[in-house]
């Protein structure tokens, strides 16, 4: 539990603010918190036109995200990022298996959509419960040992998981083609007709039905599935903020920072460490019942260990134990993958073409290994930079511009400007 | 009968006798030193009273019931705090949560899923956590980070992280050592306030003999691992046998 979990070099202005922010908030945060808590909400309310700036048609259209099957796995690996972040941000065990606890919600919640109802709230909650039980289970087992030992029994219990909804249970889990919601199924508690594909719903309000708004030049789509992932992913990081602000996420700082003091203090660690792990756990079960609740059909490959592997990068290169860097990851991870891998060298052509023809070759020829699959070697190159530059992830490079802006309005303040006479102090958990 | 009561504990590390048949009595509200010259098993013999160690062979009563194969945070549960050797502190976390810490542990107990509320909400807590800092003169530094201070601020935070809790044993590992001379003479008037006014019990292990005369009611002797004299101040100043295995190698 050490090196890349390093506090941010601390940044006095904003741990000053700390001291007045206590009051003035509202939902029981503070007004730094509150604020942070607004942009977001504004923000994913705003997705469709935020994410949507270029007019269809046009060269840049391209990099256009404000489609509801793209906004939905924003807000859904948020959430599971969020989750992951609790465990990790917070107390420092690096679990390499989250993504077994996001495939076990998923088969729970489409048979709960199969046999009960396709509503998908029964889904959902049951995709919590059930990822809620199995990460008792792994974490009982794994938080017997810690640092890599623990990181290793994780990624077994996956991997285990993995091999077994491939294979041998089959009957539960459909083995390698998963499952789906057929037309032979017929859930309890809906009424719809025989040989009809039973679709997911909010009482009634289809997931995939969408409103489109024609601005001109622009298209924008007011996804149903979306806007409920996303009213789900604000209360999800609303109750993060709440626990990160309480003494519990006081005391899962504690066990990261020193387990042996927390333990002569009177604390015991374990229940605390095995509390965040069964609450990451439900937030990854959230977000596989989401998943499933917006496209119903679930494969064993959610469980792969790429998968886990991904939702660490998306923490580590937002910002780990920060309260918005893990969204901030996610969101860019997952456009990344779905944008930058769709450009190819068509494209490229078409973007140089005003190039003399050999430089036009040249330059497709030197940017083309990072696009469409050779995404993976952009986002390798831009994680490693985020890891040797900012260690507080894009958090941390939010904050160094904010600071530099706020140096240049404010430089020539007077004598107390001085670092040297500020004593280190903490950096606000957050931002 | 003491508070504590240690007897014939044993600890092998190896072939290395660490400690060796020690007794051991404490008396309630009394400030008792353990001083010993480097290697003797001072700091051993507190790690098997906090359940850091499990001793070999012997027993270790904390009033009237027994500490061994307990955890250590029921042994903190059961009353007794220590100041380590070397800091051990939130070094991540700020002073003042540092201090919050342990009030918390003193009212919930060893675990409590406390979620909802935000810390700064719980007043009592707060509050005595501000009165410890400020019994310490700390509270100017409460923003802090625990990592960014100096030794003897390292060493008195512990403190205040001990002593908020009440304890009814405290086990002060060389509290004074790294500390400036002004600040080893607060850190004197500090605990002689503390025992005075809560009555705690206290075991101090220290190599300033200017502390331990100005604290202690009685003073054991440890030396390779075994108890050489238990007395008063008064008497072990004079001991030709501890002038001959501790004090005459220090004048
Ligand atoms: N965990 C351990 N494993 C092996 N040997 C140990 C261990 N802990 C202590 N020792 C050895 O036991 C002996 C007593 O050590 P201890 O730390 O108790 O001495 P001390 O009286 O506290 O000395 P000091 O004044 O230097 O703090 C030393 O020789 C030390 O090297
Ligand atoms: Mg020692």
């Amino acid at each position: 539990m050490t090196d890349q979990t390093q506090n941010p070099p601390a940044i006095a202005t904003g741990a000053q603010s700390t001291v007045k922010a206590s009051r003035g908030g509202m939902l029981g945060l503070t007004a730094n918190d509150f604020r942070l808590f607004l942009i977001v909400l504004v923000i994913t309310f705003l997705a469709p036109f935020i994410l949507n700036p270029f007019p269809e048609g046009s060269a840049l259209a391209q990099f256009n995200a404000g489609y509801p099957d793209l906004m939905q796995r924003f807000v859904i690996f948020g959430i599971f990022a969020i989750g992951f972040n609790i465990l990790f941000g917070l107390t420092g065990y690096l679990s390499f298996g989250h993504a077994a606890f996001l495939g076990v919600g998923s088969y729970g919640a489409i048979w709960m959509m199969k046999l009960l109802t396709l509503n998908v709230i029964p889904a959902i909650i049951m995709a919590i419960i059930v990822a809620g039980i199995f990460a008792l289970m792994v974490g009982y087992v794994s938080l017997r040992r810690s640092g890599i030992y623990f990181s290793i029994l994780t990624l077994a219990f996956a991997q285990m998981s993995y091999a077994l909804a491939y294979s041998v249970l089959t009957p539960i889990t459909g083995g390698e083609t998963g499952l789906q919601i057929k037309n032979t199924d017929r859930p309890l508690l809906s009424n719809i007709q025989d040989g009809e594909i039973g679709r997911a719903n909010l009482f009634g309000l289809e997931m995939r039905s969408s409103f489109e708004l024609e601005l001109g030049a622009w298209l924008f789509t007011f996804n149903a599935g979306y806007y409920i992932a996303a009213v789900v992913m604000l209360l999800a990081f609303y109750m993060s903020i709440r626990l990160f602000r309480s003494p519990f996420g006081m005391m899962l700082r504690a066990v990261k920072s020193n387990q042996q003091r927390m333990n002569y203090t009177g604390l015991n660690s374990k229940p605390y460490t095995l509390a965040a792990f069964v609450i990451s756990g439900m937030y990854a079960g959230l977000a596989g019942g989401l998943m499933v609740a917006m496209d119903t059909q679930v494969g064993p490959e959610r469980m792969f260990w790429t998968a886990s592997g991904e939702v660490v990068l998306m923490a580590i290169l937002g910002g780990a134990g920060t309260l918005i860097g893990p969204v901030l990851g996610a969101g860019f991870i997952k456009y990344m993958e779905n944008i930058i891998s769709k450009i190819n060298s068509t494209i490229l052509h078409e973007w140089f073409f005003w190039l003399p023809d050999g430089l036009e070759n040249f330059v497709v020829a030197l940017i083309y290994p990072f696009i469409g699959k050779g995404w993976h070697l952009t986002l390798g190159i831009m994680f490693m930079a985020v890891v040797i530059f900012l260690p507080g992830g894009l958090v941390e490079g939010g904050q160094r511009i904010a600071g530099w802006i706020k140096n240049r309005r404010g430089s020539g303040d007077g004598p107390d400007k001085d670092p040297e006479h500020h004593p280190k102090q903490a950096p606000h958990v957050g931002e | 009968m003491g508070i504590l009561e240690v007897k014939g504990v044993n600890k092998r590390f190896g072939g290395l006798q660490a400690l060796g048949d020690v007794n051991l009595s404490v008396q309630e509200k009394s400030v008792h030193a353990i001083i010993g010259p480097n290697g003797a098993g001072k700091s051993t013999l507190l790690n098997c009273l906090i359940g850091k160690l499990i001793p070999d062979t012997g027993s270790v009563m904390f009033d009237g019931k027994s500490v061994l194969g307990r955890k250590p945070h029921e042994i903190c549960q059961m009353g007794i705090s220590r100041v380590f050797q070397t800091p051990e502190i939130f070094g991540d976390l700020t002073v003042f949560e540092n201090v919050m810490i342990p009030c918390f542990a003193k009212r919930d107990g060893a675990f409590r899923l406390h979620a909802i509320e935000t810390v700064m909400s719980e007043k009592d807590i707060v509050e005595q956590a501000e009165a410890m800092l400020s019994e310490v003169s700390m509270l100017d530094k409460r923003h802090m980070l625990a990592s960014s201070l100096s030794r003897g601020d390292k060493r008195r935070l512990e403190m205040a992280m001990c002593l908020v809790q009440q304890p009814r044993l405290l086990l002060l590992d060389e509290p004074t050592a790294g500390m400036a001379r002004a600040d080893t003479n607060n850190t004197i008037d500090l605990l002689k306030e503390i025992h005075e006014k809560r009555d705690i019990t206290m075991a101090i292990i220290e190599h300033d003999m200017h502390v331990v005369f100005s604290l202690a009611q009685r003073i054991t002797v440890l030396a390779q691992g075994s108890p050489l004299v238990e007395d008063t101040p008064a008497n072990i100043k004079g001991h030709p046998k501890v002038r001959e295995a501790y004090l005459g190698e220090t004048a």
